[in-house]
């Protein structure tokens, strides 16, 4: 009986048929990749599948992260595709012009400007949906257009590559036997928890994007929290950007982060945040991210032909997606459960049923 | 007179919420060509009641009969091919459809493959003048007032079936029972007495009328019968005539209103001194011409006049919700410049919106976050209330207002409506306002809360808080307040001291004529 209602409550949960969905994604892999989870330690680093899942998902966990917040206002982000090629093309060119590449301060240099100008392409994006009031979806479908132009620009068109151990360190080094880009991922995890829970700024978020003009009314600095929302998501892509180029060692204007707002705002979905804005759940967000990147590692192992691996990416997305839907599951599952349920009620209903008048026409 | 047969008859209705009991044996009759009122507090049962009957919630135990007949209604769509119409307090209609389009969507007649537009408007149009009113179907709805898009509602729920509306056949039966919930919280005067109109001349038709609506006064004037619920259960079923105003309200509250009526128009004269606030030719383009106003610490000011006077609009200007065009706003003898709402609550102004559902909750929030809110937006996201703080905070006001369920995690877009303006008081009255702002506080909340929230603002002025309180009821106003402000056509066009020369039939007067003294 108790067993019965701890399987109730773990059912119910939010991150329940998420995780379900990630475990089935990842024991699928196993036929095809004997040994898939096993983590060997090489020469002091980790190695396995379940390690690469997470080094290469670990840009997609960052700019879902950020877009998360945005969403949760109400808004979106179509821009942060764009932004990881501009972080990433900047970054590249400041080391590249660099005398002594694997210089460390000359990285830093490097990362803070790309940063810098994410923020600024978040400002941007903010101040388009909170001042000037235009759609989220319109206002950054310009940079999501415009920025890859811009990122060209400061790549002239080249696919600019550099040689810095220091550079690569951030996508593609280790770190006490683990990826370093992990640490970034749990850094920034951690503080968007605490900048969001730790402080009022999650239950304003969700106030304005649960009502905005209820949020106006009451005094919530709405534009505010907009604008900081859309910073702190250009910020997240940026690192992301960083990530990516570093993970290569070269800046690609065209290809870096293609349509990877695209798998950030599926992440935010599967994750059980709303699209129309309101509550919003970070945890559900990386499982989110986590089962995309299984996925396309899954693609490849189980070989399915590159042409068509996007049809089977939106096949198990939707999958996933109509799960979660406690409307969908009652209409499969209900049958059996409606069953279960009438036998149990049916002596309690005769009774309550019973007639007892005592009106007075 | 023999009694007929009941068209509906509900028997031992039984409803449960995740283990709450929201019904519980509940029996419902109603008589075809009666008008039939459903009564209770907030959280009796009247809206579970309805939802179960139109399908909206499956019954957990209990019987439906239609005609004598056991039916099992299990969906809106359902229950309308049986001939229930339902019109809801809210209008759900489309605004951006022309009046003809929401009267007859989901039924348009058609032919050959397309919808006939002509044809579609002409069924409007005949619908539309059979009820009595002039519209023109081919005008959006949004161009309407509210209150004209609730008739347009009902027409719509009445008209589905109706032979008049050219054979639509499909329906078959046509309305044989039709479920008004609170229609008319929104109407004035006028507006009600056209829709009491339309409802006799369904009831002469033989249609049975659930009418939903905390204005007792409309439920004596229109009504046959009622039934009465308590915490979820069945009280009585009594003729209207049979049953006086006093012994239904007991019925209502199951406690005696004493202390309602031991509510006195004397109470703690307001200081004399500097005006909270002064307003001094305030004014804006199509929202209220320019007019003078003062209120002091301690001082109710109560604003009357008919829906869409301009007491909302005024109200929304004194507290920089709207940015005024021209005059100018002293508060504390300081001017203030109010472009946006936080520039209002940083001096001390609060401001509770008529419009509980799109201006006030936060419906995804709970209960706690609801309350916190205003507080917290006041101290910025930096500073947190502190937890500890925050939860004695919440569990006083819960406590303090009577908030049901007494839950800080119930989701707040379950509650109902008097307890969720008792969230939005708790949330402003957590900021320690200096001037509260209530724009129809009391509208569509049962006897007892609204008690509870006059009993409330009398305490608060008493305390030194300054009130404005707007509301459609005069007798709740004059009750109330110390001045007395009357609105017409968007005007301020009287103020004087609340005293035994100002009556309901005084200001109605002004409100008339536009003129005083």
């Amino acid at each position: 009986m108790s067993l019965t209602s701890l399987w109730r409550a773990a059912t119910q949960h939010r991150l329940f048929w998420p995780v379900v969905a990630l475990v089935a994604l990842l024991v699928i892999n196993v036929p095809f990749t004997p040994g898939f989870f096993e983590i060997h330690l090489k020469s002091g680093h980790l190695y396995g599948s379940l390690v690469s899942i997470v080094l290469f998902g670990s840009p997609l966990i960052l700019v879902a992260i950020g877009m998360t917040l945005v969403i949760a206002t109400g808004g979106i982000d179509l821009s942060v595709g764009a932004v990881v090629a501009i972080s990433g093309a900047l970054a590249c060119l400041v080391v590249s012009k660099q005398a002594d590449q694997g210089s460390v301060a000359g990285v830093l240099l490097a990362f803070a400007l790309a940063l810098a100008v994410s923020l600024v392409c978040g400002a941007w994006n903010g101040l388009l949906v909170a001042r000037l009031g235009i759609q989220p979806i319109i206002a950054t479908l310009i940079l999501m257009v415009a920025g890859r132009g811009i990122a060209q620009l400061i790549t002239s068109g080249q696919i600019i590559t550099v040689n810095s151990d220091a550079y690569s360190l951030i996508g593609g080094g280790y770190w006490l036997a683990l990826p370093f880009s992990l640490f970034v991922v749990a850094l920034v995890v951690a503080l968007s928890m605490a900048l969001t829970r730790r402080t009022a700024l999650g239950l304003l978020v969700e106030a304005v994007g649960g009502n905005a003009e209820a949020s106006r009314l009451v005094g919530i600095r709405s534009r505010r929290i907009k604008i900081m929302a859309y910073m702190f998501c250009g910020l997240c892509a940026g690192i992301a950007g960083l990530m990516i180029s570093s993970n290569v060692s070269a800046a690609d204007g065209n290809n870096a982060g293609l349509w990877i707002e695209l798998d950030a705002i599926l992440a935010v979905v599967i994750g059980g945040t709303s699209l129309t804005g309101g509550r919003f759940h970070l945890g559900g967000t990386i499982i989110g991210a986590l089962i995309i990147q299984t996925l396309t590692t899954t693609i490849y192992t189980i070989g399915v032909p590159t042409q068509t691996n996007l049809v089977f990416k939106a096949v198990v997305v939707i999958v996933v997606c109509l799960m979660q839907s406690p409307l969908f599951r009652a209409k499969v599952f209900g049958a059996r459960a409606r069953r279960r349920g009438r036998t149990q009620k049916s002596p309690g209903a005769t009774a309550d049923a019973a007639p007892q008048l005592e009106v007075s026409p | 007179m023999a009694e007929p047969s009941p068209v509906l008859e509900m028997t031992g209705i039984v409803k449960e919420f995740s283990g709450t009991r929201a019904l519980s044996d509940v029996d419902f009759r109603l008589f075809p060509g009666e008008i039939h009122a459903l009564l209770g507090e907030n959280g009796a049962g009247k809206s579970t009641l309805i939802k179960v009957l139109t399908g909206v919630h499956p019954l957990d135990g209990g019987t439906v009969a239609l005609d004598g007949r056991p039916v099992r209604i299990t969906s809106p769509l359902q229950a309308q091919q049986a001939g229930i119409s339902t019109v809801y307090q809210e209008v759900n209609l489309c605004q951006n459809l022309s009046v003809a389009e929401n009267i007859l969507i989901g039924r348009e007649p058609v032919g050959g493959g397309r919808i006939r537009w002509k044809e579609l408007r002409r069924q409007a149009a005949q619908l539309v003048t059979r009820f009595g009113l002039d519209l023109d179907v081919t005008a959006p709805l949004g161009s309407y007032p509210l209150a004209v898009q609730q008739l347009v509602a009902i027409i719509r729920a009445v008209g589905s079936g109706d032979p008049a509306a050219g054979g639509t056949g499909d329906a078959g039966a046509g309305t044989r029972v039709l479920i008004l919930d609170e229609p008319t919280s929104s109407l004035d005067r006028d507006e009600v007495e056209e829709l009491f109109a339309l409802m006799r001349r369904l009831r002469g038709d033989g249609v049975a009328i659930l009418f939903v609506s905390h204005f007792l006064d409309q439920i004596y004037e229109v009504c046959d019968r009622m039934t009465v619920l308590r915490n979820g259960a069945l009280v009585g079923e009594h003729m209207v005539a049979d049953l006086g105003q006093v012994d239904l309200v007991k019925l209502m509250i199951g406690k005696d209103l004493d202390e309602l009526e031991e509510l006195g128009e004397h109470h703690g004269e307001p200081d004399t001194s500097e005006p909270f606030l002064r307003a001094e030719g305030l004014s804006r383009a199509g929202g209220i011409a320019p007019f003078d106003l003062e209120v002091r610490a301690g001082e109710v000011l109560g604003l009357a006049g008919l829906l869409g006077s301009g007491r909302t609009e005024l109200a929304r200007l004194l507290f920089g919700a709207d940015t005024s065009d021209g005059g100018k706003v002293y508060i504390r003898g300081e001017q203030a410049a109010l472009r946006e709402p936080n520039d209002a609550i940083g001096r001390g102004v609060a401001f509770l919106s008529e419009n509980r559902r799109t201006e006030g909750l936060v419906p995804d929030l709970t209960v706690r976050e609801n309350i916190i809110l205003a507080l917290q937006a006041a101290r910025g996201w930096t500073r947190p209330v502190p937890v500890a703080q925050r939860d004695e905070l919440v569990a006083k006001y819960i406590a303090a207002l009577d908030i049901r369920p007494a839950d800080p995690e119930a989701k707040t877009g379950s509650l109902s409506g008097g307890n969720q303006q008792k969230v939005l008081l708790a949330r402003w009255l957590l900021t320690q306002p200096r001037l509260l702002i209530l724009d129809e506080p009391t509208r569509g909340i049962d006897v007892g809360a609204k008690a509870e929230i006059q009993k409330l603002v009398v305490s608060l002025s008493e305390e030194g808080m300054a009130v404005v309180y707007i509301s459609a009821e005069l007798e709740e106003v004059l009750r109330l307040s110390h001045t007395v402000g009357v609105l017409r056509d968007r005007r301020l066009v009287a103020r004087a001291a609340n005293g035994p020369d100002i009556t309901a039939g005084r200001v109605l007067e002004i409100i008339a004529s536009g003129e005083h003294q």
